[in-house]
């Protein structure tokens, strides 16, 4: 039923509708073939076309136009379905009356509660979806049930999200296709269409900051200015086509998918227990949830920036804690830095310091295994990881001394090298004169 | 020539105990006559006679560092870059061993070219000079061969990637093209087996083909003297009082000596405060990085063949270019046959011609210095 029809039945769309998403074509056709003016019909007899639905439906406007170029870089164009697929009729039928009669099998425009379905009888049938794609999965639209989209649209609600909505229609592209509206570098601003719209979200009483969240975000910055496609946009938290939020028990797992030595080490942490009789999303209660900012070492400690002390005040062994942890961090990173610095310093005067430099990266790699041992909040752990990093930064600061110390020693060297020779050039000029004044006064 | 009266070396050189040795058992002295009555004409131009010895001793250092990095180097994909480094900063003094190596090898290319222009333009390669100048820029294409096959050898990226480009270059010579890219890289790419195949060239196919050559050429020096630009000869053939030589030895020698201790200076100057860098090590699997770009004596060469079109007509632009360079490279070397002798009308043209092709080479150079950033 996937491939382009071959028997009559199918021709006209028959029971399978395996061609899903086209059914608006047709009803668009069928009410602009009424308004179509009688004369266009009698110039000449209607000629069978390649697909009439396209041929009338190309010179419409938007939303029931749909140009030739636009349904050719659909992904089901492009795998064999017509428009009959979804929307039933015969596209080889020049007349509009022919090719959008109930005797073709023309179905009209779904109406949107039934988009899912009629998504889904090819789209959730396995055998059917095997012969396209193999690795594409077909429970989509049980997913979509168990999304608050799907749920609320059971119970009538046609506002909510469909299909459609974020994969487009008639201009389909595989969500690898970066012009596709849920490519991964596309999918927040897709979702933020309806949930950054204020006055359509009104009704549902959520916020609407949640793309401004995102778009300052790491995650965004590593989608977006660094092109990474594995880093999460919101389907990768919600969920796609069964997106919910959420709940406050699961946001640990949910960043655990990436994050799994925070996790581990969270789960050891007395946060843990806490953050749970709080009630609060483990990872969000120092993170937030969309705007999830660059860490710093800031973030924990003592100081205005830290999170810390939003629960903990001065004195308790949770401050005392932070405050130390903190320490040691900035303790580690600032001995990288200058130990960077002198390595820069040497390097720029043209020594050769990259084993030190090999070296030293094993140091920024304790930092950083020290930044992931934060979430045990045990400083005890911490402090291993920033002594490991001190001695190796404090060696290559020591390397990087030693190199300076060398290229001075070179230096001096050098200016002793250059008084000699020009003593030496001194002498050989001196003697030129002399050959030159007893070869004139041997010449007189 | 010139060995007039008042040119005559003193012979009044004190004669030690092993001088007076050899003299008894070799006939020193009858060996060294030559260069006692050799002497050097004198004129306000006689400064450029200084850069063929400036490249000798430049190419006596490298012989001499090279054969201390030996001792250290290590010539596989392996080893090579980690032997380098070693050598920079764990031999002692290796770092100024290398440096000056890469330094003078640089160095030397440079006053090879100033040489080869300073003949044309003082016409010092016609008759009966056209061995010495033949020998000459063999001996400079030599030098380049010395200065592509070396470039290798650390094994770092640039290097890597700059060797993969020259050598497919060199595949679209036509018919010897595909064999000659094989054999210079010992296969389809460039592997473990280009470096050590580079290393047996430059450490002892070219360096064998040079000192022979070389030979001959100060041979060639010796027999026929140094040359004088054409209007002192007539000048001083018309008026022979008024001729000025100096005796090779010990007088122009002590001025050469002056020059080769000026170029020492300038290049312990730069092994100290730019020390040659060595890099990153080669991965023949990393993609190539941005601005590969070859030496400096190589970048109009490379830059030309960037402007080519990639079709001339119905010819690949690259092959086009290459031949014009084969071309011209092979007119350059048989420039004094071409030319007729040095009064000749056609030397002016060849005078023009080595101006062209010296701004050329200089503006292309600036420009794919330019292009490349």
């Amino acid at each position: 039923m996937l491939q382009e029809p071959t028997t009559e039945s199918q021709r006209h769309g028959g029971k399978l509708g395996l061609e899903p998403l086209c059914l608006c074509v047709s009803v668009v056709a069928l009410a602009s073939c009424l308004l179509l003016p009688a004369a266009s019909f009698a110039q000449a007899p209607p000629q069978a076309a390649k697909s009439s639905c396209v041929e009338c439906h190309s010179s419409f406007p938007a939303p029931t136009g749909v140009t030739e170029e636009q349904w050719a870089a659909d992904i089901h164009a492009q795998k064999g379905l017509t428009c009959a697929s979804c929307h039933g009729g015969d596209p080889k039928d020049a007349s509009p009356e022919g090719a959008m009669s109930r005797k073709a099998g023309f179905r009209g425009k779904p109406k949107r509660t039934e988009i899912p379905a009629t998504c889904a009888k090819c789209h959730a049938d396995g055998a059917y979806m095997r012969q396209y794609n193999p690795s594409l999965r077909t429970d989509q639209l049980a997913q979509y049930q168990t999304s608050v989209h799907g749920k609320r649209l059971a119970k009538g609600d046609t506002k909510v999200a469909v299909c459609i909505d974020c994969h487009s229609v008639h201009g389909i592209r595989p969500a690898k296709d970066p012009r596709s509206t849920v490519n991964p570098l596309n999918v927040a601003n897709t979702c933020a269409r309806c949930h950054s719209d204020a006055a359509y979200m009104k009704d549902y009483k959520i916020k609407t900051d949640q793309f401004a969240g995102y778009s300052a975000s790491v995650h965004h910055d590593a989608m977006v200015v660094r092109g990474d496609l594995s880093a999460p946009t919101c389907t990768t938290c919600h969920g796609n086509h069964g997106a919910a939020p959420p709940g406050v028990a699961s946001v640990e797992n949910v960043c655990s998918t990436c994050h799994v030595f925070q996790a581990q080490l969270f789960d050891t942490s007395p946060h843990k227990a806490a953050f749970q009789a709080m009630g609060t999303g483990s990872c969000i209660t120092c993170h937030s949830n969309h705007r999830i900012v660059h860490p710093t070492d800031k973030l924990i400690g003592t100081g205005n920036e830290s999170v810390c002390t939003n629960c903990h005040a001065s004195g308790d062994p949770g401050f005392k804690a932070a405050g130390k942890i903190h320490d040691d961090l900035t303790a580690l990173d600032e001995a990288l830095k200058r130990s960077d610095e002198v390595l820069d310093k040497a390097e720029s005067s043209g020594m050769e310091v990259s084993q030190a430099r090999l070296e030293e990266s094993q140091g920024h790699d304790s930092l950083i295994k020290a930044r992931v041992t934060i979430h045990s909040f045990q400083p005890d752990k911490v402090e291993q990881d920033t002594q490991a990093g001190m001695k190796i930064a404090e060696k290559t600061y020591k390397d990087g001394l030693k190199a300076l110390a060398e290229r001075d020693y070179r230096r001096k060297g050098l200016g002793l090298s250059l008084i000699t020779i020009v003593a030496v050039l001194i002498g050989l000029w001196m003697y030129i004169r002399q050959l030159e004044s007893r070869n004139q006064s041997g010449g007189s | 020539m010139g060995n007039t009266p008042e040119a005559t070396p003193q012979t009044s050189v004190p004669r030690n105990r092993v001088v007076r040795w050899l003299d008894e058992r070799f006939g020193w002295e009858q060996l060294v006559a030559p260069l006692r009555h050799k002497t050097v004409p004198v004129h306000k131009l006689s400064y450029w006679y200084f850069l063929g010895g400036m490249t000798l001793f430049l190419f006596m250092i490298q012989v001499l560092t090279g054969i201390l990095l030996l001792l250290y180097y290590r010539p596989s994909a392996n080893e090579a870059f980690e032997s380098v480094q070693y050598i920079m900063t764990q031999v002692k003094f290796g770092w100024l061993v290398r440096s000056i190596h890469s330094w003078s090898a640089n160095l030397m290319i440079f006053t090879a070219f100033a040489h080869m222009f300073s003949v044309l333009f003082l016409r010092a390669y016609t008759k009966p000079r056209e061995l010495t100048w033949v020998t000459g820029m063999v001996l400079l294409f030599l030098a380049l061969g010395f200065g592509f096959s070396g470039y290798l050898l650390p094994w770092n990226t640039l290097a890597f990637f700059a060797t993969k480009v020259g050598t497919e270059i060199t595949g679209q010579v036509p018919v010897i093209g595909k064999p000659l890219l094989i054999f210079l890289r010992g296969g389809e790419e460039v592997t473990g087996a280009t470096l050590t195949r580079f290393f047996g060239f430059h450490v002892a196919l070219l360096p064998g083909i040079t000192t022979m050559l070389i030979a001959l050429h100060v041979l060639l020096i010796q027999r026929l003297g140094m040359s004088v630009p054409p209007g002192l000869e007539a000048a001083w053939k018309e008026l022979p009082p008024n001729k000025r030589e100096t005796p090779f030895f010990p007088n122009f020698f002590a001025h050469e000596l002056m020059a080769w201790y000026v170029a020492l200076g300038v290049l312990g100057a730069l092994a100290a405060l730019y020390p040659w860098e060595l890099g990153t090590k080669a991965d023949p699997f990393a993609v190539a990085p941005a601005g590969i770009k070859p030496e400096w004596y190589f970048m109009f060469m490379f830059q030309t063949l960037k402007l080519i079109p990639a079709k001339v007509g119905p010819i690949d632009g690259e092959l086009v270019g290459i031949l014009g360079f084969g071309l011209v490279g092979l007119i350059w070397v048989l420039l004094p046959f071409l030319g007729g002798d040095r009064h000749s009308r056609r030397q002016v043209f060849i005078r023009g011609l080595g101006v062209f092709a010296l701004a050329y080479m200089f503006s292309m150079t600036i420009y794919g210095y330019m292009a490349a950033k």
